[in-house]
């Protein structure tokens, strides 16, 4: 909460009257203005900044914009709050939440939303519908054909609105927006589990997204902040593996599962839940031990919800480390 | 203009105490409200709105998409609790409708919409509590919900309104003296100090004007430093929280994977 100065201020000292940058964009010989708001601690990497913020007019930058900045008056000015970065002569301002920006080879999970002629269009937390091309799709079987015109017909077999996927970023249209493909044994339909989303910044690029935890439960960190956690399949059933079950592929229809498991699914997603409310990044290492801890304490997995239990697991994790 | 209640008294003071300069007590909270992308509640005084920004995504109605820019979607809503007297706004509202076309064309210029072709920015505006100055808090809420949201802008957007009493001006007008003098809205943009609105409806004489935009642009630029604080406050929890976050994972433990 902030409390408000009575007005009127005094404008001698008014910030404005002369053009600001950042203090880390300084040139050395220009005097230093001490920035009103709020010195980016030292204490930690991150410089921060936000909208209307002039970044740099100096020579030895970039004229050209990166992300997060816009150019005029021959300065470089911010256009989100976010942390400053650097890379030679851009300047690039990231900002802390944001809907997920693809990038080619990325692993998302989707819903379709729309089922369009030799199409489907995936919501995938993005600024607009990703596109599922029927061409990008394996037949059940792990047949290898071009898609006729009878397949055509019973896309809705494959995926219908609603319908769970994972699947990799192919390429980009011209607007911008994302074509996924679902080329490999290991994408596809998602069943078996529940979805939980978080901002998507809180999900790294790590060498595997799927993560299988000891307790019997895959995670599947999509890059767009979607997440899907499930019973485990075990390797040798993986669906669709050289003509094996295939039809499961795109089964619409749950595996048994049981008690336990589901209690460990249920704990995954609440401890996924808590950790985004906290906006810590996930990672397998943070998600086991959070999992050990609960699994300590009493209440079942909807005790981890309730905000004692929650700011409790919080502190355990910082403590740990 | 005879007036019942007396605006400014004696002594200087205005109906609740403040003096003829003096703003209300500014409350902006940024935490995450639901699903939203990003949210902001202000408060100014006894006005408080919520607003919550849901994209850039996309346009739910095909023919709100352009191919070259992003739509702004605005809608408010008035809780029926908000006023004095109890009672029920339909979402048909002319009032309300104006109000969101309003804020729509104060934010069209300043958000980078070319930036996300085909896709849809929702904007929604909840009324929580009025007491005069309902547009300037719901444009100052709007332009930190869409800055909390990652929404590329030029500049903040800060939104006044002041009026005039005989001779002398004022700022920041409660209800009360929102219907008793000649009031104004202004928004501007701090950075450049351009104006992206002004509007009024009661009827302002001439030679006053110039001083209030005057006074107005200062006064923005005071509500601009408290915005300011809010998002860089709000910015500094978050990665700090982040950057914890990822210290830890360097004690990387074994965990199986399933694909290699």
């Amino acid at each position: 909460m902030i409390t408000f100065t009575p007005f009127p201020v005094n404008t001698s000292d008014n910030a404005y009257d002369a053009p600001r940058r950042h203090p880390d964009l300084y040139d050395e010989d220009e005097d230093m203005q001490i920035d009103d708001v709020d010195e980016p601690s030292s204490t930690h990497g991150s410089k921060l900044t936000c909208p209307g913020e002039t970044l740099t007019s100096s020579q030895a930058f970039m004229r050209y914009s990166g992300h997060g900045t816009y150019v005029q008056n021959e300065e470089v000015i911010a256009s989100v709050a976010g942390t400053i970065e650097r890379v030679n002569k851009l300047v690039t301002v990231r900002a802390i939440r944001s809907r997920y920006n693809p990038e080619v080879g990325d692993l998302v999970v989707g819903r379709i939303t729309e089922v369009q002629p030799r199409r489907w269009k995936v919501d995938a937390n993005s600024r607009q519908d990703a596109v599922l091309m029927l061409s990008s799709v394996n037949l059940p079987g792990g047949v290898q054909r071009r898609k006729l015109e009878s397949d055509e017909l019973q896309m809705r077999g494959f995926f219908e609105e609603g319908d769970l996927l994972v699947a990799e970023v192919q390429a980009f249209f011209s607007d911008g927006a994302m074509s996924l493909h679902t080329r490999s044994l290991k994408y596809g339909k998602l069943r078996n589990g529940q979805l939980v989303t978080v901002p998507p910044i809180l999900v790294r690029r790590l060498k595997s997204h799927f993560l299988t935890l000891p307790c019997g439960v895959d995670v599947i960190l999509g890059l767009n902040g979607y997440i899907w956690v499930s019973k485990h399949v075990k390797d040798n059933e993986q669906e669709g593996e050289e003509g094996f079950d295939a039809e499961a592929v795109y089964s619409n229809v749950n595996d048994d599962i049981d008690e336990s498991t589901r209690m460990a699914i249920s704990r995954v997603t609440n401890i996924i839940r808590v950790l985004a409310s906290h906006f810590i990044p996930l990672t397998d290492a943070i998600m086991l031990e959070a999992y050990e801890w609960t699994v300590e304490q009493e209440g079942g997995p909807k005790s981890i919800l309730q905000e004692d239990v929650g700011d409790a697991l919080i502190a355990f994790l910082a403590a740990s480390r | 203009m005879a007036s019942r209640v007396e605006i400014i008294n004696q002594g200087g003071f205005r109906s609740d105490g403040r003096r003829q300069f003096e703003l209300r007590n500014i409350e902006i909270d940024l935490s995450q409200q639901g699903q939203a992308d990003g949210s902001a509640s202000v408060s100014h005084g006894l006005t408080q709105v919520i607003v919550s920004v849901f994209g850039p995504r996309e346009a739910k109605i095909r023919s709100h998409t352009f191919h070259d820019r992003a739509n702004l979607n605005v809608e408010v809503s008035v809780a029926a609790f908000s006023t004095g007297d109890r009672r029920k706004r339909s979402r048909g509202d002319k009032r309300l409708l104006e109000f969101a076309a309003t804020v729509k064309s104060t934010f069209e210029p300043v958000v980078q919409t070319n930036l996300y072709p085909r896709s849809q920015i929702d904007i929604f505006i909840h009324v929580m509590q009025q007491d005069g100055g309902l547009l300037q808090a719901g444009i100052n809420a709007t332009t930190l919900a869409l800055m909390n949201a990652g929404i590329p802008m030029v500049d903040f957007v800060c939104a006044i309104t002041s009026g005039v009493h005989s001779t002398s001006p004022l700022l920041d007008l409660t209800t009360l003296e929102e219907n008793d003098v000649p009031n104004m809205t202004l928004a501007m943009m701090p950075k450049t100090q351009k104006i992206s609105l002004v509007t009024m409806e009661t009827r302002l004489h001439v030679d006053r004007f110039s001083e209030i935009v005057k006074l107005a642009t200062q006064a923005g630029l005071a509500i601009h430093r408290e915005m300011k604080v809010a998002i860089i406050g709000r910015a500094k929890v978050l990665t700090e929280s982040l950057e914890s976050g990822n210290r830890q994972s360097g004690s990387g433990m074994e965990v199986e994977e399933k694909y290699e």
